[in-house]
């Protein structure tokens, strides 16, 4: 076996840029939620002051409402994207004319700046000039405000999500299907089983691995949504849409509220991490190994 | 199973291909009309174009420059996470490094992190401690490439990961037999097999990095401000201006258009790090 020197080595730059990068600006937040700072205040000193700012967050409602529409989100985005991305998969397991035109054309919003996203939706429900809510005055007499119904935003956000993202989840499944063997099928369809039965004993216990990576990947990315929900509702009606990642963000830099933001930021790595590291070491991380 | 009519589902694939481009579409229809238009009745279809909003972004010096610096930025970010994630990984799948699973994990947990965890702490650190003698990285093209591998760094290791895994480790050692040097394998015998997912990943990070915007926004002023942070100044307080706001999304939108169907194939293994095979 050759020397680990050398693996050392080829991996020293990465983790040096990811220490100055990554962990150093980890331990910096770490260093603040502890402190109480606010440079714009009439104190604008950095005073130590032990666990307060967490104790603080267990009782501020902002939060607790904050992390509460974020698991909301989270909820009905992943699991819309699932059920329609299956479907969708499915659909493309036939052969039919243009199938190689159409899976591209579904492909596209995955590579579109979430910021662009967020624009695109704005400019397609806000109010005066959107074309949504144009249509659903002049078709059922709806009238749609997304400044108004928090309802509304929400469910916008949601929709923006799962038109952005559920094309990840079809080409993922697509993947895991192709991949099955036609066996079982052939014989549960010998034996009498309904299709029902089939999804339920066969297709889904076979694909589930595939679809725990695909719940990894987009919770990973779903829980640390800003840009889109930013442009589009700014977090608003009042708090409806104001997910941990906009809430940090107007934590942090309109309210200078440094310390508290910075324990906010600790509080959610954390638990995104917690979550995402029981889905790897249950369900991927055997895999990987074999 | 049973037959279903081939060209119903062509149908079927019509109708969702039309709800997936109709919010591009109706960007480009907003890009494509004068101010004045915006509040009269929305129009479906398309009526005349008026191509202003382009040329006014385009003679746009400063946004001229923003896409500059986007094209630089990207690049170099790119370059940077797909080479540094090359050799990390190759580190990683080839030695038998101490906690080599945790090292793996911990890279991804830096992509956790949802971005505004990140901006205070950097902003700060940028302007007072990563200085480079007078020169600080704040509004930097450098500073913005490095801190981009922050989540981009990570994706790549993961991204290479299945395609190092897949490369036999006898193909190396039997290199090694033959009296190679490390360099000759790695740029002889594992760089060539790993062009394939090496393509992929420098496409996707260059995505990435092209599409950032929050990280941009705040640890960027003038000098490496990128196209997506142009977006948002057109927002303002004073009111919006829809139609040169639609046609820098444009914009923005053409060369991520451009790079991701020359991959569209392969990017099922990249997006999900190779857990599901494309």
């Amino acid at each position: 076996m050759r020397s680990n020197r050398l693996g050392w080595w080829l991996l020293s730059p990465t983790l040096l840029v990811l220490f100055l990068f990554g962990a150093v600006p980890f331990f910096y937040v770490l260093w603040l939620a502890f402190h109480q700072w606010n440079p714009f205040a009439t104190n604008p000193d950095i005073i130590y002051n032990g666990a307060e700012n967490f104790r603080r967050l267990v009782f501020d409602t902002a939060f607790l409402n904050s992390l509460g529409v974020t698991v909301a989100f989270v909820v009905f985005a992943v699991l819309t994207e699932l059920v329609i991305g299956y479907m969708l998969a499915r659909a493309f397991m036939r052969d039919f004319p243009g199938k190689a035109i159409f899976r591209t054309i579904h492909t596209l919003p995955l590579i579109m700046a979430p910021i662009i996203v967020g624009s695109i939706w704005k400019l397609m429900t806000t109010p005066s000039i959107g074309i949504i809510p144009h249509l659903l005055d002049e078709w059922f007499g709806y009238d749609l405000n997304i400044g108004q119904s928090a309802l509304a935003a929400f469910t916008i956000t949601v929709i923006m999500d799962v038109w952005h993202w559920t094309p990840l989840v079809t080409l993922t499944l697509i993947a895991a299907l192709v991949s099955l063997p036609a066996d079982p099928f052939e014989q549960a369809q010998i034996d009498g089983a309904n299709k029902r039965q089939i999804f339920w004993h066969i297709t889904l216990p076979m694909i589930a691995p595939a679809v725990v990576a695909t719940v990894f990947i987009r919770l990973m990315d779903a829980l640390r949504t800003v840009d889109e929900v930013l442009m589009l509702t700014g977090g608003g009606p009042g708090s409806a849409t104001r997910y941990l990642g906009v809430h940090i963000f107007k934590e942090v830099f309109p309210k200078t509220n440094y310390g508290y933001g910075s324990a906010i930021s600790v509080i959610v790595l954390y638990l995104t991490i917690v979550v995402c590291w029981l889905l790897y070491v249950g369900m991927l991380a055997p895999r990987n190994k074999k | 199973m049973k037959k279903r009519n081939p060209w119903l589902q062509t149908l079927f694939w019509v109708i969702i291909s039309f709800l997936t481009l109709f919010p591009i579409y109706w960007l480009f229809v907003i890009s494509v009309k004068p101010a004045v238009d915006l509040f009269s009745t929305p129009d479906i279809i398309l009526r005349g174009a008026y191509w202003q909003n382009y040329v006014d972004v385009w003679t746009d010096r400063t946004l001229r420059g923003y896409m500059l610096n986007s094209l630089i930025i990207s690049s170099g970010n790119a370059l940077l996470c797909t080479t540094l994630g090359f050799f990390a990984c190759y580190a990683l799948t080839r030695f038998n490094l101490g906690g080599k699973e945790s090292i793996f994990f911990w890279t991804i947990t830096n992509r956790m992190a949802p971005p505004a965890v990140f901006l205070l702490p950097l902003f700060l650190l940028m302007t007072q401690v990563y200085r480079i003698g007078d020169f600080t990285l704040l509004d930097t093209r450098f500073g913005m490439i490095m801190v981009y591998c922050t989540f981009n760094l990570p994706f790549a290791i993961w991204t290479l990961r299945p395609t190092l895994d897949g490369i036999p480790r006898e193909l190396d050692e039997a290199a090694y037999v033959d009296g190679a040097s490390s360099w000759k394998v790695i740029s002889e015998v594992v760089f060539p097999l790993c062009r394939p997912g090496l393509a992929v990943t420098l496409i996707l990070t260059w995505v990435f990095a092209w599409n950032e915007y929050l990280l941009a926004a705040t640890l960027t002023n003038f000098n490496a401000r990128t196209l997506t942070t142009g977006l948002s100044e057109y927002v303002t307080t004073t009111g919006t201006e829809w139609g040169i706001m639609a046609a820098i999304s444009v914009f923005t939108l053409i060369p991520a258009l451009i790079v991701f169907t020359m991959v569209q194939r392969h990017i099922v293994a990249g997006l999900t790090f190779g857990a599901v095979k494309g």
